[in-house]
């Protein structure tokens, strides 16, 4: 591994601990809630903020003796930091000068970059004139100006407007791709994740609750937190074969899996069929509930069912006016076996 | 968007309002008998007159230089003073800011008790160097930087307490060391806050009357600044001390015109 640190940073009400590993020329992202220690884990692999206890380990070589200016590493902040007195140019310039190169190669270096991300005719454009895409694309490029060996990227798509924001994160993945150093991300947005990533790393308040391929992750989520996020809905329980006895309800469900011992079991909103009277026929489960709410969802609307499984259904606008669906009243749910899957815990 | 600020109905309070013209009048009225009774007629022969002259280039020289010398300690001050914690750093703030709130002619005398020919150090310079400050132009230096330098001090320590650390940390990550981060990242971020805290210093160090008459004495032409010859004008060539007072006038003028954005423009 190129990567491995041990990062625990205590404060008064919180403690960052955390365990990370990446290889060269992957990426890791660091996916969690806001206040969940994302960009302290960050800072702290950046020498910005001083480790409690733990370790950070690069290329073999223990990093967090080293104060900040002296690691080896190259950092995007989240709304990017430019420095606002210097040009596109001398804001990537300034770290190459800071490393003893000479005035003139540095900008030689600088000029290289800004070509390479595409803004070879901003060169003399001060941060406050350029957009929101072109200073992010500055931002990257002054910090991996300074050839690091570890890149850290904080939020790098979150000051973008929507609009912008999918071609600037394909950019900025074929960037990722021809980087041959370790990369940690840190985003709150499970697709900067899903398509910047090689593996993924959940942090909520300070500690990892999961951590996986992406893929892997959006499949089998492990909290409500990642399960909310990939748009599951998530339930413990026991399972026995095919059964599984849900915790917190008096209720099974049946999985396409068979299991034995304590399980997760999700399925995906979309599954949930809803009906006024109790439906005949094929075997699924089936329960009857209340409807806690109804909200336009994209192009679907989304039922928000009570107990006594609380879950989200997905169903179309026509549906939702022929059942005649309103708040508080009683309906029937079901979910085909196939579509319910089920994990070990 | 803040909340925009509604007037309070009702009629104007002449109780407040007579007072505030009073004293609108009573700051605006000076400034307006130097400007009516200023010798308008013979002002360009009278500001040919050598002892005009010699006043004004000694003014500008020593008031430069004082703003050089606070510059160059007064900065690294308030970089300590906003970015280091130790101990007793209150004191030490309360500490700069005495001069501001001292009367100069007890800074001149302090300064005579530690810089004088006998005093505490100025022993020492006398007989290690054969420096001595008091009455010699380098000494009007000493004074005006000694009652300036806490506007310079003030001005730029907020400035940098307002800047945003985080470009430092960005300059960290990119390698920069403390040093090269205050040259080339601090000192530019803080550059409008610096050229104020400068100018009120300038400006500060040229009006000095106090502390420069006790420290160095009143000699044309060596330490017979602008304040000084307009005080012993007054005395001898009334109409000079009018031409002298208008020259102050208008460079007190250009320095709040240069403020302007900074100071008067305030919302």
């Amino acid at each position: 591994m190129n990567l491995h640190a041990h990062l625990v940073v205590e404060r008064a009400a919180f403690t960052l601990d955390v365990e990370l590993a990446v290889a060269a020329g992957q990426v890791l992202a660091l996916l969690g809630p806001n206040g969940a220690g994302k960009t302290t884990a960050l800072r702290a692999l950046a020498g910005l903020t001083p480790l409690t206890r733990g370790h950070i380990t690069l290329d073999g070589q223990p990093l967090h003796p080293l104060p900040a200016e002296r690691r080896p590493v190259g950092m995007v902040f989240q709304d990017y930091l430019l420095f606002p007195h210097l040009s596109a140019l001398d804001n990537i310039a300034f770290g190459p000068r800071c490393r003893r190169t000479t005035r003139a190669e540095a900008r030689r270096q600088a000029a290289r970059w800004l070509q390479r991300v595409g803004l070879a005719d901003q060169a003399a454009t001060k941060p406050r004139a350029l957009s929101g895409g072109q200073a992010q694309r500055v931002a990257l490029a002054r910090a991996l100006a300074v050839t690091p060996r570890l890149l850290l990227l904080d939020e790098p798509l979150a000051a973008l407007d929507a609009h912008t924001r999918p071609h600037i994160r394909a950019q900025l993945r074929r960037h990722l791709a021809d980087y041959d150093g370790a990369t940690v991300l840190v985003t709150h947005d499970p697709l900067d994740a899903m398509v910047l990533a090689d593996h993924l790393v959940v942090v909520e308040a300070g500690h990892v609750v999961q951590h996986g391929a992406p893929s892997e992750v959006a499949r089998h989520p492990r909290t409500d937190y990642v399960a909310r996020l990939v748009g599951l809905n998530l339930y413990r329980g026991t399972a026995h074969r095919h059964t599984v006895s849900l915790e917190g309800a008096d209720l099974s469900l049946d999985a396409a899996e068979s299991l034995d011992g304590r399980v997760f079991v999700a399925f995906p909103p979309s599954a949930v069929a809803l009906f006024r009277a109790r439906p005949d026929g094929s075997p699924r489960n089936l329960w009857q509930t209340a409807i806690a709410g109804i909200e336009r969802h994209g192009d679907r609307v989304r039922i928000h069912l009570d107990h006594p499984l609380p879950a989200a259904a997905d169903i179309t606008a026509a549906a939702l006016a022929e059942l005649d669906l309103t708040e508080g009243q009683r309906v029937w749910a079901a979910v085909k076996a196939t579509e319910t899957h089920a994990y070990p815990a | 968007m803040p909340a925009v600020r509604t007037r309070v109905p009702g009629r104007v309070p002449w109780v407040l309002v007579l007072p505030a013209l009073a004293g609108l009048a009573f700051l605006v009225l000076p400034l307006a008998g130097l400007v009516i009774r200023a010798p308008w007629a013979t002002l360009l022969t009278r500001l040919g007159e050598p002892q005009v002259w010699d006043a004004l280039r000694l003014s500008l020289i020593t008031a430069t230089a004082a703003t050089a010398v606070c510059l160059l300690f007064g900065v690294p001050l308030a970089w300590l003073l906003a970015r280091i914690t130790f101990p007793g750093r209150r004191l030490v703030r309360a500490l700069v800011t005495v001069p501001l709130v001292l009367p100069p002619v007890v800074g001149g005398v302090a300064l005579l008790l530690v810089l004088g020919r006998r005093g505490l150090l100025g022993r020492w310079l006398d007989a290690a160097f054969g420096v001595s400050l008091p009455f010699t132009t380098a000494g009007v230096v000493v004074a005006q930087a000694f009652v300036a330098m806490p506007f310079l001090v003030i001005s730029v320590e907020g400035a940098l307490r307002a800047a945003d650390l985080r470009y430092e940390e960005a300059a960290a990550t990119l390698g920069a060391s403390r040093w090269t981060t205050f040259r080339r990242v601090t000192l530019p971020l803080v550059a409008p806050g610096l050229a104020a805290g400068a100018i009120l210093c300038w400006a500060r160090a040229l009006g000095e009357f106090g502390a420069t008459i006790t420290f160095a004495g009143n000699f044309p032409g060596r330490t017979q600044t602008m304040p000084l010859a307009v005080y012993l004008a007054l005395e001898t060539d009334p109409q000079a001390a009018i031409v002298l007072s208008l020259v102050l006038l208008a460079v007190s003028v250009i320095v709040l015109a240069s403020l302007r954005d900074r100071w008067v423009n305030t919302p």
